[in-house]
C-alpha cells in the first residue's frame, strides 16, 4: 500500500512500522544463512567468528575425503535415477489428466499429490515397515522407489499446470498444415510444454538430492548421502566441513531453482501470458 | 487417457498407499497373540478370569511355548507381550526354552516351578484379553488409557501415561509457531504486495532463498548460530547485553526461533498472492466514504487478507504438527514432538503397534484440519513442502 498524501501522522506512523518489521522479518529470514556459510571459509577447528584465516581447507575435505565424495556421489546417482523416473511418470500422468473429463480427475489427481500431505516422518517409517517385509531395505531400488513417491507430486503439478495454459488448438493447426503427429509433437507441442516438463524434473531431482528422513529410515549405513553425512555431522562432530557441505547442498538447489524461475518466465512468454 | 495416469496411479498405490495403509493397520494388529498362542487362547476363552484358569490353560501354553522354542517367535512374542506388561518378555522366553510337556505330572506345578509369575492372575488376564485378532491396546496407550484391572477402560496414570502430554505439547509448538508465523508474516506480506514491482520482485527472492534452502540446512545453521560460544551469543555478549552465553539452543526457545524460520515463507507466500490482489482502489475508497484508516484497514483489507492468511496459518500449522528433523536438531529433550517419538518407537523401542498408533493419532489430528479448512485452503495451495 502506498501512502497518500493526505495520510495522517497515525498512518505514517503505522506505515513506518510495518516497513521497520518488514525489514526485521527479512532479515531474520535470510541472515542465518548468510551468516553461517562463510565460516566454511575458516582456517581453524571452530565455527566461530572472527575467522582466524581464509582458507579452503574444508573445502579440500570435502573434495578428496573419501567420505564426502562419496556421500556426493551416492545423492547424485540417487538423485538422476530418481528425476528419470518420477518425470516420466509425471509427465504420462499430466498428460493423461489433462484429456480426462470425468469426475475421476480430481480423485486422481488428490491421489497422485497426497504424499505431499502426509508428515515426512510417515511416510518413511510407513516404508521401512514395509520394506522390511519385502526385502527392499537398503537397496538402491527402494530409495528410488522411496524418493520417486515424494517426487512424483511436484512432477505432476508442474507439468499439469503448464499444460493448463496449453492451446489445445495449436497441435491441430500444425496438423491441418501437414504435419504429421510426430512433427506435431516435436515442433509445437514439446517446445511449449518444454518448460514445465524440466521445471518438473528440476523439482524431482531437488526433492530427492536434499531428503534425508527416507535414506535414514531406509538406507542402508553404507548409503551415505549428502544430507545424512549433514545430519550425522551435526549430531556427532560439527566440523566446518559439514558447513562446506551444507554450502554444495545450497548451490545445487539455488542454481536449479533459480533454472526453474527462468524456465516459469520462459514458459509464460511462449504460451503468451502476461502477468505483471 | 486413462492409460497414460495408470502408471503412476500404480506406483502411487504400491510404494505410498499401501504401505502407510499397512502401517496404519499394525497399531490394531495383534497377529502374534493369537497366531503363536492358539491352544492358550483357545482354553482362555472359556475362562471367567477370576484368580488362575484350570490345568487345561496351564497345559496349553506349555505346549504352545515349548512349541515356539527355537523359533524367532518366541522372542517376538515375548516382545509383544512386554508392552502390555514390562517382564512379560522374560516370563516368556525363560518358560518357553525350559518348559517340557511331555514330562508327566500337572503342567500347573511345571510352570510354576520354572517361574512363579505364572501363579498371578495378571498374566493370564493379559494374555485373554489380547486374545483376538484386532487389539485396541495401542490405540489406547496412545491416548492414556488402559484395561483397568476389573475391567472396563481407565485412565493410565505414572510412567506410562506421557502420550496426551505429548499430543498436547505437539499441538502447543505448532500453535505457537503458527501464531508467531502470522505476526511476522503478515507486515511482509503487506510491505510486498504494497512495492513496486521490481522492489517486490527482490523481496520476494529474499523469501524464496531460505525456502528454497533444505530444511536440514537451515536447522544445521540455527544449531551453529545458537550455540553457547555462536555467533548469537558472541554478539549479545560483544554489544553488552550479556555477560555469560545465554542458553538458546536444545530448549523451547530455539526451537520456536528455528521452526518460524523454516515455516515463515509457508506463510508469507500464499498471504502475499492473496494481498497482492487486492485492489489498493478499496482502501481509498474507504478512506472517501469517510472511514477512520483503522476502520477501513480492520473492515476492507483485512477481511480480504483473510483467505491468504488462514491458508497460509494452516499450512504452517499442518507442516509444523508433523516435524521431526529440526525439534531433534534445535530442541532438548523436552521439546520433542510427535514425529520423534514415531522415529522412537520404530528404531530404539522397535515397538511397531506404538509407533503406527502414534502415526495414526497424528495423520488423525491432520486429516481434521485438512477437511475443516480444506474447502478454504484447496489441496493444491498446499502442494508445497
Amino acid at each position: 500500500m502506498a501512502l497518500p498524501p493526505h495520510a495522517t501522522p497515525l498512518e505514517r506512523v503505522s506505515h513506518v512500522g510495518v516497513r521497520a518489521l518488514s525489514v526485521i522479518v527479512l532479515g531474520y529470514l535470510v541472515l542465518p544463512i548468510v551468516i553461517v556459510l562463510p565460516l566454511s571459509f575458516t582456517s581453524g577447528e571452530l565455527l566461530v567468528y572472527p575467522l582466524p584465516a581464509w582458507s579452503l581447507r574444508w573445502y579440500r575435505e570435502f573434495v578428496t575425503g573419501a567420505t564426502w565424495t562419496h556421500a556426493t556421489w551416492n545423492s547424485l546417482v540417487l538423485a538422476v535415477v530418481t528425476t528419470a523416473v518420477a518425470t516420466t511418470l509425471g509427465m504420462l500422468a499430466a498428460f493423461g489428466l489433462q484429456g480426462l473429463r470425468t469426475r475421476l480427475k480430481p480423485a486422481l489427481y488428490g491421489l497422485l499429490a497426497l504424499p505431499l500431505i502426509i508428515p515426512l516422518v510417515m511416510v518413511a517409517v510407513a516404508l521401512f515397515y514395509y520394506y522390511a517385509r519385502l526385502g527392499l531395505v537398503g537397496t538402491f531400488t527402494g530409495l528410488v522407489m522411496a524418493h520417486t513417491v515424494l517426487a512424483l507430486p511436484f512432477v505432476v503439478i508442474t507439468i499439469a499446470a503448464t499444460l493448463q495454459g496449453f492451446d489445445g488448438n495449436l497441435p491441430r493447426a500444425a496438423a491441418s498444415l501437414g504435419a504429421s503427429p510426430l512433427q506435431t509433437f516435436r515442433l509445437v507441442t514439446l517446445p511449449l510444454i518444454l518448460p514445465g516438463v524440466l521445471s518438473g524434473a528440476v523439482f524431482a531431482f531437488v526433492t530427492s538430492f536434499d531428503e534425508l528422513l527416507v535414506i535414514l529410515f531406509v538406507g542402508s549405513p553404507e548409503q551415505r548421502t549428502l544430507p545424512r553425512q549433514i545430519w550425522s555431522g551435526v549430531s556427532e562432530t560439527m566440523s566446518p566441513a559439514v558447513v562446506a557441505a551444507a554450502v554444495v547442498l545450497i548451490a545445487v538447489s539455488l542454481l536449479l531453482m533459480a533454472v526453474v524461475e527462468l524456465l516459469r518466465r520462459r514458459g509464460e512468454r511462449l504460451r503468451g501470458v502476461t502477468r505483471p | 487417457m486413462l492409460a497414460l495416469v495408470a502408471p503412476s496411479v500404480l506406483f502411487i498405490a504400491l510404494f505410498f498407499v499401501a504401505p502407510l495403509g499397512l502401517f496404519l493397520y499394525r497399531s490394531i494388529d495383534n497377529f502374534e497373540v493369537p497366531g503363536w498362542l492358539p491352544r492358550t487362547t483357545d482354553a482362555l476363552s472359556a475362562w471367567s478370569g477370576e484368580g488362575l484358569p484350570d490345568e487345561a490353560a496351564f497345559r496349553a501354553v506349555a505346549e504352545d511355548l515349548a512349541a515356539l522354542n527355537g523359533t524367532t517367535a518366541l522372542p517376538l512374542l515375548g516382545r509383544r507381550l512386554n508392552h502390555n506388561i514390562p517382564g512379560f518378555r522374560g516370563l516368556i522366553t525363560g518358560t518357553g526354552s525350559r518348559v517340557d510337556p511331555a514330562r508327566p505330572g500337572r503342567m500347573r506345578e511345571q510352570l510354576l516351578a520354572l517361574d512363579a509369575r505364572w501363579g498371578e492372575p495378571v498374566y493370564w488376564q493379559t494374555i485373554r484379553r489380547e486374545r483376538h485378532r484386532l487389539t485396541a491396546f495401542y490405540l489406547l496407550t496412545a491416548l492414556d488409557l488402559r484395561y483397568a484391572p476389573g475391567g472396563g477402560i481407565e485412565l493410565a496414570s505414572g510412567e506410562s501415561a506421557i502420550f496426551l502430554g505429548l499430543l498436547g505439547r505437539t499441538l502447543g509448538i505448532s500453535l505457537v509457531v503458527t501464531v508467531l508465523c502470522v505476526l511476522l508474516g503478515f507486515p511482509l506480506a503487506v510491505t510486498m504486495a504494497g512495492a513496486s514491482p521490481a522492489r517486490a520482485n527482490l523481496l520476494l527472492v529474499l523469501v524464496l532463498i531460505p525456502f528454497w534452502t533444505s530444511l536440514l540446512v537451515r536447522s544445521t545453521a540455527w544449531v551453529i548460530l545458537l550455540q553457547n560460544q555462536g555467533v548469537v551469543n558472541q554478539l549479545l555478549i560483544g554489544l553488552g547485553l550479556t555477560t555469560r552465553p545465554i542458553p538458546l539452543i536444545f530448549n523451547r526457545v530455539g526451537l520456536y526461533i528455528a521452526m518460524v524460520h523454516v515455516l515463515l515463507p509457508f506463510m508469507v507466500l500464499p498471504l502475499y498472492s492473496v494481498l497482492k490482489s487486492i485492489p489498493p482502489e478499496l482502501m481509498r475508497a474507504a478512506a472517501s466514504l469517510g472511514a477512520a484508516p483503522g476502520t477501513a484497514f480492520l473492515r476492507v483489507y483485512v477481511p480480504q487478507a483473510l483467505p491468504g492468511m488462514v491458508a497460509g496459518a494452516s499450512l504452517v500449522f499442518v507442516l509444523a504438527l508433523g516435524y521431526y528433523v529440526t525439534p531433534a536438531l534445535v530442541g532438548g529433550p523436552g521439546d520433542q514432538m510427535i514425529g520423534y517419538f514415531i522415529a522412537y518407537f520404530t528404531n530404539t523401542a522397535v515397538n511397531w503397534g506404538m509407533a503406527s498408533a502414534l502415526g495414526t493419532l497424528l495423520l488423525l489430528v491432520v486429516a481434521l484440519i485438512y477437511l475443516a479448512l480444506g474447502r478454504v485452503v484447496g489441496l493444491d495451495r498446499l502442494a508445497v513442502r
